[in-house]
């Protein structure tokens, strides 16, 4: 059936589309290639979801989310604990990265001389490059060991060295995004630069920050080998900032792999819990995406 | 260097004219290349001053040493004075940030802060210690910029979500509303329509009222309509490859259109290059 187009010797009969062409074939051919691989790409997503949903969907009830978790053979119980403990650690973790964060991309992008600018580039890369469990060794070293105690501090202080980089990187791009006349146009009514940075940069890249922060929440909040030896874990409620505290990671991590049924059951919903709230991350930075002037 | 021409124009019109910037002997450089080199160029209070010449020649690189505007530029130097009232911006003791509430600029693309429309205007007005009526001054600068009747059941709206010509004017009721002494244009109408080009025309004759205005522009035409003063602008290579720019010629509008003195100015307002 190819031959037909291909012997036709009348040029204006080219013109019409012809699905037997070799162009037209290997086009064919190249977006079902492309939409396959797209297929394969996306299959551990869903199969994640999919897996994580039906396995802890069963558990998700009132007392997941008031209840302590149980003894080994004891049934019922909750995450409630861990909960509350991921959200503290990583409520210490923003609270630690996000201004640091924020105002070293302001100097990045605002104040640097460009050499300086991108030595602290590289550096921020590289730190974004550190696999977490030496983050959490790092924080160990210098936090664990020093005041002899795991503590949820050393583990919010280990979320922060792995959000750092993210927010560096999210909000310098994002302040480098705003047009430099925009600056100007501050300056040349009379604004100092500090007041520039303020009130116009600063305001007009939010959304984008926002995205970044929630981006490197979100990184932190799945985080465990970082926490094993710092925050650690325990089965009771959050004691203070420098006790060792519960968390839905490292929950996940003790109790996916014992033999008794219901703590594998919890570590499912604690899963299942830990996937929603990064969605809810990405849902927040797409949001925010959206309100960007720039 | 100044002209015979120029002196003599000088000194007809000192009587009547006060001269209210003053650049003297200006030369520019970005990092090594001198971009700008020895402007005289004397400014007359409460006219408009057209800067004219081919692309690259300097003219916005001279626009931004009357407010210092070149102090944000890395690795840009100024030599030579520039004197505004008496008063030399480029000496140690003068604050730019100063300087820049009296000489007040707008710029080729229209630049809007993203904020409301008010905003825009107010931002500007609170920096510089305004305590009257905020609302008051709004209305006025943006009348004045004739964008008012457009503008004015939208003050919330974000400055950005204007089309181009209404986002200058806005940029020019930005630049009145600090009743600023001199307002710098650097081709303010390149990005916009013949419609809005022959609004900001307008608005350029009612502002000199008021104002000194010195205005950058590509088009002859809108020199010969809108100045009383032109200064003609080129480029040339220099010794050693790089290209730098020089004032050929300044005088009253009409001599630099029908009686230019210099060749190449001759050539440049005939259309026969630039
Ligand atoms: N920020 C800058 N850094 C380096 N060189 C510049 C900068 N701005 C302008 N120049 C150079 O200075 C010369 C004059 O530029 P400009 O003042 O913009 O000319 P014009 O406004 O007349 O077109 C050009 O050769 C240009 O390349
Ligand atoms: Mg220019």
């Amino acid at each position: 059936m190819s031959s037909t187009t291909y012997n036709q010797q009348d040029n204006l009969s080219n013109l019409e589309a012809s699905n037997s062409r070799p162009r037209t074939i290997i086009g064919t051919l190249l977006t079902v290639l492309a939409f396959t691989l797209l297929g394969v790409a996306l299959l551990p997503l869903g199969l994640v979801i999919a897996y994580v949903i039906i396995k802890g969907a069963n558990r998700l009830n009132l007392s997941l989310f008031t209840e302590l978790p149980p003894a080994a053979f004891q049934e019922g119980g909750g995450v409630a604990n861990a909960i509350v403990g991921t959200l503290i650690l990583v409520g210490i973790a923003a609270i630690i990265s996000i201004p640091i964060g924020v105002l070293a991309a302001v100097y990045l992008s605002e104040f640097a001389p460009k050499r300086v600018a991108r030595w602290i580039r590289f550096a921020t890369n590289v730190l974004s490059g550190v696999p977490s469990i030496i983050v959490g060794i790092f924080a160990y070293g210098v936090i664990v060991l020093r005041t002899d105690s795991f503590s949820a501090f050393a583990g919010g202080f280990a979320l922060a060295i792995l959000m750092l980089p993210i927010i560096v990187r999210t909000t310098d791009e994002a302040l480098q995004i705003v047009p430099q006349e925009v600056r100007w146009a501050s300056v040349g009514v009379g604004a100092s630069n500090f007041h520039t940075v303020l009130k116009i940069v600063l305001p007009a890249a939010l959304p984008a920050i926002v995205t970044g922060t929630s981006l490197a929440i979100a990184r932190a909040a799945g985080e465990t080998a970082p926490l094993i030896f710092t925050a650690l874990f325990t089965q009771f409620w959050p004691n203070g900032l420098f006790e060792p505290i519960p968390s839905l990671s490292v929950l996940i991590y003790n109790y996916a792999t014992v033999p008794y049924d219901n703590q594998r059951e919890l570590a499912w919903a604690a899963s299942l819990l830990l996937v929603l709230l990064i969605l809810l991350a990405s849902v927040i930075s797409r949001w925010a995406t959206r309100k960007s002037v720039y | 260097m100044p002209t015979q021409e120029q002196q003599n124009s000088r000194s007809q019109t000192s009587q009547k004219e006060e001269m209210i910037l003053k650049a003297e002997d200006v030369t520019v450089y970005y990092d090594d290349f001198a971009a700008l080199r020895g402007v005289y160029m004397d400014i007359p209070r409460n006219q408009v001053t057209a800067l004219i010449g081919p692309s690259g020649c300097g003219k916005s690189t001279l626009l931004r040493c009357f407010n210092r505007l070149n102090d944000l530029i890395d690795g840009c130097r100024v030599e030579g004075k520039v004197i505004y009232r008496d008063k030399n911006l480029y000496s140690d003791n003068i604050d730019a940030v100063e300087v820049r509430r009296r000489i007040g600029m707008v710029f080729q693309k229209p630049n809007p802060f993203p904020k409301s429309i008010y905003e825009n205007i107010a931002y500007g007005a609170r920096i510089n210690g305004y305590k009257d009526n905020m609302d008051d001054l709004v209305e006025k600068s943006l009348r004045q910029a004739a964008i008012w009747d457009e503008v004015k059941d939208k003050l919330k709206q974000n400055g950005l979500s204007l089309s181009g010509g209404q986002q200058q004017r806005l940029c020019i009721a930005r630049a009145v509303a600090l009743k600023p002494d001199v307002v710098l244009m650097d081709e303010p109408c390149s990005s916009l329509d013949p419609v809005s080009t022959s609004k900001v025309e307008d608005l350029i004759h009612e502002l000199k009222e008021e104002y000194t205005i010195v205005i950058v522009t590509h088009n002859m035409q809108q020199a010969s309509r809108v100045a009383d003063m032109t200064a003609f602008f080129n480029a040339e290579e220099g010794e050693s490859g790089n290209r730098f720019g020089y004032l050929v010629e300044y005088d009253r509008t009409e001599d630099i259109f029908e009686n230019p003195q210099e060749e190449s100015t001759k050539s440049y307002v005939g259309g026969h290059f630039g």
